[in-house]
């Protein structure tokens, strides 16, 4: 047996154990160091007023704070089953991403308005400091304002039922042993 | 009942798999014909069986039965019959159902093609193949069911992903799965040599056909696939090098290599243990495509919905049947020595080179698509890695196998005279090189150096791939013609077909021209010499969807063109988005359309592109395969067979 005839059984051993890690990975995963922090501050106002708004109208109670855009091709994917999330009470808060006002409001109009706050980021300023590369992303905070989960793109069923939903319902439970 | 007459279908299926791995294994063990003959039946039985199973789950489709979770999360009480028949294959574990009928259906093809081979070489490959067959149905019942009963039934299904109801991806998965599968003969013909210990010229001969064949339809798939999404996905695109697209091209570029290959094995007697590896590794490549598309490992647009016990159960079947693969063949393969010398200036030689490059340009696509798992394993980040990096290193290497192609017919076997060789490719060269500085003047009026010297190894390709029926013509005018085996008429369509894929990628990648614009009904963009005029967007409304379409006229100089209906659809079921452009094409240029967003008052966000020869990729594709349909129906692979026939039958038809 000559040793070059071994090649390819060796890069199928490498190739395998490359595999194997794969697999015990996600790839589209792309950690958040916010994850477990607390939410990045920021002062901004509501859309299509001047009413402030600010990190501390997020405290209090589990919620999701979803970036998303009226230019935003994505967003509108995800928009149908954020519709049926505010149906059955989930708390919404949508970051309005770099968009105009009127831009903004006009394409809920259109579409249909899930959120329970709608929040002006025209520039960008809070999706920089949460660290949103590209819209849509949704976060999950618990009722003390720390970040539990970060989705990237648009929510699908499997992530709402799978990840989203259960870290919703136990965040408050967790949030009372952590103050204790 | 039906759904559980299926399920019961492919637990006989693995049963008679496991007889038709075990029982001819055993025959050729003790030398009992009787046992090797098991073979032949089990892989007939075989593919009856996965045949009921899988006309079972079609019935299940086109009945619309909500009962079986599969059917009802991809079909929906609107959707087409035709797409209800297609959805069979739409998702997981329909699309295995539709493997594991391939597989089983190649299987019995051998079983039956393969009368005139020695006995314990047909029994070692039906069992093989008998292996195969038990690995995917283990997989299928332990973790794909797609006969698996959901309750409380469900009103109605949750329709098929949007992005398949398109008649090219109704064929599309088909083809490619026959191109992957395909490989799996010539894999079991690899196998057998090693454990036989036996590799001649007739074992490359038995193996030729079968792996044109795959090929073929591998060629057929890839080609299809391309075509639909550039219709579909809206951004006039024809090849995104996306993991799960490099996964179906590894193979291909591969078997082309093995059908090289096996050439030289078959007239030359050399390059033995490579052409017994590449056979390995087509077919490993295939399995690899396999486990990318549905563990999830990779981040690709082709998402099947990913399970990790999926890809635990295919990336241990890997290991296994690639594992006993590759150390038969450390252990084997010294036996296969060469029967002759080697010269550069000759066939072989060429085709050497030409394996050479492909190896290369695969290993190369390997790496980029493997490349952010590779990075993230060493724990050095997130990275993906797009065309520049393909381009940049697939182009130089495509360019010589161009160079090469051409000289395939006036290189001759052993040894060729430099003088002959000049001689014949003189003119042929000058040609090209003087179209290929006038096309792009002709053309597009602009001369490009790449567009020049692409065009100069597309001419060259093609004006060589005519060389051998033209000296056949004119040495013996048609007879020379007619008489000139199908092996040759394939050699020729599909080198000439990589000519005009090479011509359509050189002007469709450097001459394109598009513009993002914003329209209103009864506004116009212009684009090259050629009038966008958006008369009006209208509701229209499909089967199943409900679409904004825009009725587009294109004029130049004033002349009525053409007339497109792009569309903006909803899918009701899913509440998914999907695009559909409108393109208007001839042979030399394609004229594409498609509505992104809709504006304020009327007005729509609308990409309008020109692609000079962009159907010459996909017809180049489509010649390639047609040339591989005539080299494997070649009359010299059936010529054994005849005499055998001829023999047995008194009196029978003389071959």
């Amino acid at each position: 047996m000559r040793l070059r005839f071994l090649l390819p059984a060796a890069v199928l051993v490498v190739l395998i154990v490359l595999f194997a890690f794969g697999l015990q990975h996600d790839p589209r995963e792309v950690p958040s160091p916010l994850i477990g922090k607390p939410a990045p501050d920021f002062a901004l106002r509501v859309v299509g007023e001047d009413t402030p708004f600010s990190r501390d109208d997020l405290l209090g109670r589990p919620l999701l704070v979803n970036f998303w855009a009226s230019w935003c091709l994505a967003c509108r994917v995800e928009h149908p089953l954020l519709m049926e999330l505010a149906r059955q009470g989930v708390e919404i808060v949508g970051i309005d991403y770099k968009d105009t006002d009127a831009d903004g409001l006009r394409w809920l109009e259109r579409h249909g308005n899930p959120y329970r706050h709608i929040v002006a980021d025209e520039r960008g300023s809070a999706g920089l400091d949460w660290g949103v590369y590209g819209v849509p992303e949704t976060f999950v905070l618990d009722a003390n304002g720390t970040i539990v989960h970060k989705h990237i793109g648009p929510i699908d069923e499997q992530a709402w039922r799978r990840t989203i939903q259960p870290l919703l319902t136990t965040a408050p439970a967790r949030a009372a042993t952590e103050t204790r | 009942m039906i759904p559980e007459l299926g399920h019961f279908a492919m637990l006989a299926a693995f049963a008679v798999a496991v007889i038709q791995f075990v029982v001819p294994f055993a025959g050729t063990w003790k030398r009992e014909p009787r046992w090797m003959a098991v073979g032949a039946s089990a892989a007939q039985a075989q593919f009856a069986l996965i045949l009921i199973a899988y006309a079972c789950l079609t019935w299940a489709f086109v009945e619309r039965d909500w009962s079986v979770a599969y059917v009802a999360a991809n079909a929906h009480s609107q959707l087409p019959l035709m797409y209800r028949i297609s959805a069979v294959w739409g998702a997981h574990e329909g699309s295995m159902l539709l493997w594991m009928l391939m597989l089983t259906g190649w299987g019995a093809a051998v079983s039956v093609f393969s009368r005139s081979l020695p006995r314990d070489v047909q029994a070692q490959v039906l069992a093989v193949l008998g292996a195969l067959c038990i690995g995917f149905l283990l997989f299928m019942l332990l973790t794909s069911n797609p006969f698996e009963r959901h309750f409380p039934v469900p009103e109605d299904g949750r329709d098929l992903n949007p992005l398949l109801q398109d008649p090219g991806l109704v064929v599309h998965p088909p083809l490619l799965y026959m191109g992957y599968v395909g490989f799996s003969v010539a894999f079991a013909f690899a196998i057998a040599a090693l454990i036989g210990g036996r590799m001649d010229a007739a074992w490359a001969r038995w193996t030729r056909p079968w792996t044109t064949s795959a090929w073929l339809f591998l060629t057929l798939g890839i080609t299809l696939g391309s075509w639909w999404a550039y219709h579909e996905l809206g951004w006039g695109g024809w090849w995104f090098w996306d993991p799960v697209e490099n996964a179906s091209f590894l193979p291909w570029l591969v078997g082309t290599a093995l059908i090289h290959s096996l050439a030289v094995s078959e007239k030359r007697g050399l390059l033995k243990s490579w052409t017994v590896l590449l056979a390995i590794l087509a077919f490993a490549l295939s399995l690899l495509g396999t486990f990318l598309v549905r563990s999830g490992i990779l981040v690709s647009v082709h998402a099947f919905a990913t399970d990790p016990a999926r890809g635990v159960f295919i990336l241990a079947f890997l290991g296994i049947v690639l594992g006993i693969a590759f150390s038969l063949y450390a252990w084997r393969a010294h036996r296969f020595v060469a029967d002759g010398e080697f010269a550069l200036l000759s066939r072989e030689g060429l085709l050497l080179l030409n394996n050479v490059f492909l190896v290369i340009a695969a290993a190369a696509v390997l790496i980029g698509t493997l490349y952010p798992l590779i990075v993230d394993a060493l724990g050095l980040g997130k990275i993906s890695v797009g065309p520049p990096y393909f381009n940049a290193v697939f182009l130089p290497l495509t360019a010589p196998l161009a160079v090469l192609i051409g000289l395939a017919s006036v290189i001759g076997w052993k040894r060729a005279g430099r003088s002959e060789v000049l001689r014949r490719l003189r003119w042929p060269a000058v040609l090209a090189v003087v179209g290929g500085l006038a096309l792009p003047w002709l053309v597009e009026q602009k001369l490009l150096l790449v567009a020049a010297a692409g065009g100069m190894l597309a001419l060259w390709a093609m004006l060589m791939a005519l060389e051998e029926p033209w000296r056949r013509w004119r040495a013996r005018g048609a007879a020379g013609l007619t008489q000139m085996p199908r092996g040759i008429w394939g050699m020729t369509l599909a080198h000439f077909g990589i000519g005009l894929w090479v011509l359509g990628v050189t002007f469709v990648s450097l001459y394109s021209i598009e513009r993002d614009v914003r329209l209103g009904p009864g506004q116009s963009t212009d684009l090259a010499d050629y009038r966008f005029e958006l008369l009006r967007v209208e509701p229209f409304s499909g089967p199943n969807y409900d679409a904004d379409r825009a009725v587009v006229e294109i004029t130049r100089d004033g002349r009525h063109i053409a007339e497109l209906y792009p569309e903006k659809r909803l899918y009701r079921a899913q509440g998914s988005v999907m695009t559909d452009a409108a393109v208007e094409h001839s042979p030399l240029r394609d004229l594409y359309v498609a509505l992104a967003e809709p504006l304020d008052n009327g007005e729509w966000a609308m990409r309008v592109y020109v692609k000079p020869m962009m159907r010459l990729v996909w017809l180049g594709g489509v010649l390639m395969a047609l040339g591989g349909v005539l080299a494997a129906s070649d009359r010299r692979y059936r010529l054994a067979r005849m005499l055998r026939e001829s023999a047995t039958v008194p009196g029978g038809a003389t071959a």
